[in-house]
């Protein structure tokens, strides 16, 4: 056991809170979220060019063959500053599918894109009827000639609306939630029969619905083995549970910090709020949570990108669960503690609680990882 | 001891459900019933046609214009407007201010101000809460400084819910700076054209418009608008704060909410199956059931103590704790129902826009609802500060 970050590590970790601190001020967030892209392209490429994008990738394709607990590291920064980037979805999702099922071809291209930030991606998985289960697929892709066809609708695809590439689940066989027959495909959302509607979400970001109407694309689009997709996006999205545990992390971090100084300076009464005994309680409450959740973060970290294996994906649905309670809490309690002022736009409590409450709303929520841990426990 | 509601209030209640089903557009009802927002228009038009069945204020004294109505049948109609999705009635005119010129004021203030508080053709707006003084009310510092026929206020207001819609404001202000905390304030209404007021909006997490910041510059209020007695302002106040008792609890507000609940839960899909299906998450629903039951008697236990002649004191804060917390409970529902679709924040389906749905009419304000309830817990005393009252008043710790 050994809990100490290597010198590279915390360079690594050093340089993305500096990034952070240096772009991301109040208003700042705002113009990047009001901005076309919901995000700050500029900020995104500097991401890239000092190699962040290119953490998670292998040396081979150009990245610095970071595991969980360097994705951690840049991800729990980005949440502290609520970093409005889709680095989760682009470099570690999409970026995780390419390095585990695609060719080389696939992979010298696209790696390298998306390790530079010149292509930002997005993974639409997500559809009306799935409620977070990744196999109920009901875009279709059928074969014909030279290719496929595409029709079917994805749900809230973060990061959609300015991508220059989908990665898009679809069924290629079998009956519907079916465990085999799912594909992924790259789809080009400039081609025909691609319909994009942008919208903003809660927590600042902006995200599209995506209408597939018999889009064409090329054989060589199909990223990994036509109908074995699942487990790859299984074991992707794990990955992501981890990073995305990180990010609330750094999310609650900020949201315990402006709480704890609201409850030293406030006065009613004739005294600092923090003086009277159940709001100290809560505090403490909130920050237990917060060690609670950042304990689960590095376990989830740590087994990320181990091999697949029902414990791995039983400690992930533990981390999800934690953390998505303790998100909530934080969330709820940080606007409580603060009275009306935590309840205001102009300041970025509110914006981190928005935050934290849709943490549950990706990658499966608190409910769905109960069942998953439960079916997943060993009883005896 | 029964349970029951009497013939006369089950008659009474079909009486109000079959004139519900006549009078209110439907185009509010599906708004409200959706959780979306409703123009200042709209609810003044709802308003006045309660007004013209002269059910606008049950809670008012017959000779004013009120309906002679007791508690229960208050408590009934309550209900079976929420559960028609009927707008809410807006408190501040109605169920604030006109209690206390009702109880407090000159009979030139009611004449004055009374009717058209029904005629909704005065919009009434609370100020209360100032930057250092929210929960900590009695240490409010808004000047007014008697000159001849006059107060001169100056000072600042915040949190002022609807300022912006408002004519009229009530108010609190000092007006003996010496006197301990309390003794010192009194009760002022100020006409919102008046020169020297400057309204400031506050946005809401929600990107709402509702609340605001109120500035006084040299505010000049005739000393006609004192309401009660100089320096005794606090008691109007106070008279205020425990006078809305029938609909403190949320009950029937939570039932349509949770009624809701149910349906988009059966509509949801979780592994093909409808989500309400899902036993986890029925059990949640069935749980927050079992709350609201609860709640319910405690509600119609209190009421039916002032029925009987008994006054409702702390318990109505028993009401407001758990009345918030399950409105939080159901919204949390509500927004974990739709999956991913509680992400979507499009204004423009939350307020008139036109453009299609996303997803369905009730994923809209999914969420959007959540954070309104979240401000139930803060609003009318926080539940902090409502769980003190308790320990004092009724545990007499
Ligand atoms: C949406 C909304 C609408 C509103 N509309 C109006 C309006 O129309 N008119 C108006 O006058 N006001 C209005 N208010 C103001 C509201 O009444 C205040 O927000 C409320 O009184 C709390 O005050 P505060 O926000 O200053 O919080 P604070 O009083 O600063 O409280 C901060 C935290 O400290 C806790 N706390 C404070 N004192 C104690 C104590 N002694 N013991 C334990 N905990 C304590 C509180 O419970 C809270 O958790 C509105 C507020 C909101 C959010």
């Amino acid at each position: 056991m050994d809990f100490q970050l290597t010198e590279e590590q915390l360079m690594l970790q050093d340089t993305a809170a500096r990034l952070v601190r240096d772009t991301y001020g109040f208003e700042q967030r705002e113009a990047f979220s009001q901005s076309e892209p919901g995000f700050s392209r500029a900020f995104m490429q500097q991401l890239g060019d000092l190699g962040l994008c290119a953490v998670p990738f292998a040396e081979a394709y150009g990245g610095f063959g970071g595991s969980g607990v360097e994705n951690m590291l840049v991800m729990t920064e980005l949440g502290r500053g609520l970093c409005l980037e889709p680095y989760l979805h682009s470099v570690i999702f999409a970026g995780g599918l390419i390095s585990q099922l695609g060719t080389e071809a696939q992979k010298e291209r696209l790696l390298a894109q998306l390790g530079s930030a010149s292509l930002q991606m997005a993974v639409a998985v997500d559809e009306p009827q799935s409620h977070y289960q990744l196999h109920d697929v009901q875009t279709t892709a059928v074969a014909v000639t030279g290719g496929w066809k595409l029709s079917g609708r994805k749900s809230v695809v973060i990061g959609g609306q300015s991508a220059g590439l989908i990665l898009v689940s679809a069924r290629t066989g079998h009956g519907t939630r079916d465990e085999q027959g799912i594909s992924l495909f790259l789809v080009d959302p400039q081609h025909n029969g691609v319909r994009r509607r942008t919208f903003a979400t809660m927590d600042g970001r902006k995200a599209c619905e995506l209408y597939l109407d018999e889009v064409f694309v090329k054989c060589d689009a199909v990223l990994g083995s036509v109908g074995q997709a699942l487990p790859a996006l299984r074991y992707q999205q794990g990955r992501c549970i981890a990073a995305q545990c990180a990010e609330a992390v750094g999310s609650m971090e900020a949201a315990c910090a402006l709480t704890l100084d609201y409850l030293k300076t406030r006065q009613q009464f004739g005294q600092p709020i923090g003086k009277f005994q159940v709001l100290q309680h809560r505090m403490v409450d909130m920050r237990m949570e917060l060690d609670q959740a950042t304990s689960m973060t590095l376990l989830a970290a740590c087994v990320a990108d181990q091999e697949d294996s029902h414990e791995r994906s039983r400690l992930l649905a533990a981390a999800k669960f934690i953390v998505s309670r303790a998100s909530r809490f934080v969330a709820d309690q940080g606007i409580q503690l603060h009275g009306g002022i935590g309840l205001t736009w102009e300041y970025m409590l509110s914006h981190h609680a928005k935050h934290l409450l849709m943490v549950a709303r990706q990658f499966g929520d608190d409910d769905h990882h109960l069942q998953a841990y439960a079916k997943l426990m060993q009883v005896a | 001891m029964d349970i029951d509601f009497t013939a006369d209030e089950r008659a009474f209640r079909e009486d109000v459900r079959g004139w519900l089903r006549d009078n209110l557009p439907s185009e509010f009802a599906e708004r409200i019933s959706q959780g979306k927002r409703l123009s200042k228009e709209h609810q003044v038009q709802w308003m006045r046609t309660l007004n013209r069945q002269g059910w606008l204020a049950p809670g008012w004294p017959v000779e004013f214009g009120g309906t002679g109505w007791n508690d229960v049948q208050k408590h009934i109609f309550d209900e079976e407007c929420f559960a028609a999705g009927a707008p809410k009635v807006v408190s501040f005119g109605l169920k604030m201010v006109a209690p206390v010129i009702i109880k407090f004021g000159t009979a030139e203030q009611k004449a004055r101000f009374l009717p058209r508080i029904l005629t909704c053709d005065d919009w009434w707006c609370q100020g209360y809460s100032e930057p250092g003084a929210g929960s900590d009310l009695s240490s409010l510092k808004t000047r007014a400084v008697r000159e001849g026929d006059h107060y001169v206020v100056n000072g600042q207001k915040t949190w002022t819910t609807y300022a912006h819609y408002a004519d009229w404001m009530f108010c609190l202000v000092r007006t003996d700076p010496d006197a301990r905390q309390q003794r010192g304030i009194s009760f002022l209404l100020l006409d919102m054209k008046t020169p020297g007021i400057t309204v400031r909006p506050i946005i809401t997490l929600d990107g709402e418009h509702e609340v605001n910041e109120v500035f006084f510059d040299n505010v000049r209020v005739p000393v006609a608008n004192l309401v009660g007695e100089e320096n005794q302002g606090w008691t109007c106040a106070k008279y205020l704060l425990t006078h809305e008792r029938t609909s403190i609890g949320g009950i029937a507000h939570n039932k349509a909410l949770l009624s809701r609940l149910k349906r988009m839960s059966s509509e949801e899909r979780r592994d093909g199956r409808p989500l309400i299906d899902d036993p986890l998450f029925r059990a949640q629903v069935a749980e927050v059931e079992m709350q609201l039951m609860a709640a319910e008697m405690s509600s119609l236990r209190t009421l039916s103590a002032v029925r009987d002649g008994g006054v409702p004191g702390a318990e109505s804060s028993f009401l407001k704790i758990k009345g918030t917390e399950i409105r939080q409970a159901i919204t949390w529902l509500i927004s974990k129902a739709v999956g991913p679709y509680a992400l979507p924040f499009i204004e423009d389906e939350l307020g008139y826009g036109s453009e299609a749905l996303l997803y369905t009419d009730y994923s809209s304000a999914a969420t959007y609802q959540y954070l309104d309830a979240r401000k139930a817990s803060i609003y009318g005393g926080a539940n902090e500060i409502q769980k003190n009252i308790i320990a004092k008043m009724i545990l007499e710790l």
